[in-house]
């Protein structure tokens, strides 16, 4: 195994045990606001484990610098707060509809 | 390619479906419908990590394209899912 392959071996099951560990997040904590955080450990070190393995493979694979898979990561990186905190907001509605005991709102009080 | 190294990948690829199947518990087990649109968007980013790595695996650049629109409809699907809960409706 040469030293590339061993680099981007790393990274792969990095990225692996990562993203396991995030679904196992997702299943065990007791409450929606708490498990929301666990999806993102796969979402932000996850994937930037393997699309630096993936430059890695293919820079050395190839003859020039492959870059093209940081598309993926700025793809995801722009959404993947934007879909968070859409879902936070969505789940912080329903929760307050359904009379959960949830802090206040903040700002403007009465809904005009 | 050594075979070490396609061990490592194959470990990955088994792991990653571990990660699905244990989100699937949570998208089947719920209890609210918020934790079923987090799962299904936990695996939908998963499954696009497994396209890079299978990109790896057989050594071509044809896998980015799928990665891209996965993550495209991954995050258009979880917002019209999100914004569902919020109004009731997907555009007003």
């Amino acid at each position: 195994m040469s030293i590339v392959e061993a680099i981007v071996a790393v990274l792969l099951l990095a990225s692996g045990l990562l993203t396991l560990t995030g679904a196992l997040g997702l299943l065990r904590l007791r409450d929606y606001f708490l498990r929301m955080h666990a999806p993102s450990l796969a979402y932000t070190l996850g994937s930037w484990a393997v699309a630096l393995a993936s430059i890695v493979h293919f820079t050395a694979s190839g003859s020039s610098l492959s870059l093209h898979v940081w598309l993926v990561i700025i793809l995801l990186s722009i959404t993947a707060p934007v879909t968070t905190v859409l879902l936070a907001r969505a789940a912080l509605f329903r929760e307050r509809r359904a009379g959960a005991d949830l802090p206040p709102v903040l700002g403007r009080r009465d809904p005009a | 390619m050594s075979n070490l190294f396609s061990l490592a990948v194959g470990a990955t690829l088994v792991l990653y479906a571990l990660a699905i199947l244990v989100a699937s518990l949570r998208l089947a087990r719920g209890p609210r419908a918020q934790d079923r649109v987090l799962a299904l968007d936990f695996i939908y980013v998963v499954a696009m990590l497994a396209l890079l790595v299978l990109a790896i695996r057989y050594d071509s650049s044809m896998y980015f394209e799928a990665a891209l629109l996965m993550a495209l409809f991954g995050f258009a699907s979880s917002a019209a899912m999100a914004k569902f809960l919020l109004r009731g409706e997907v555009i007003e």
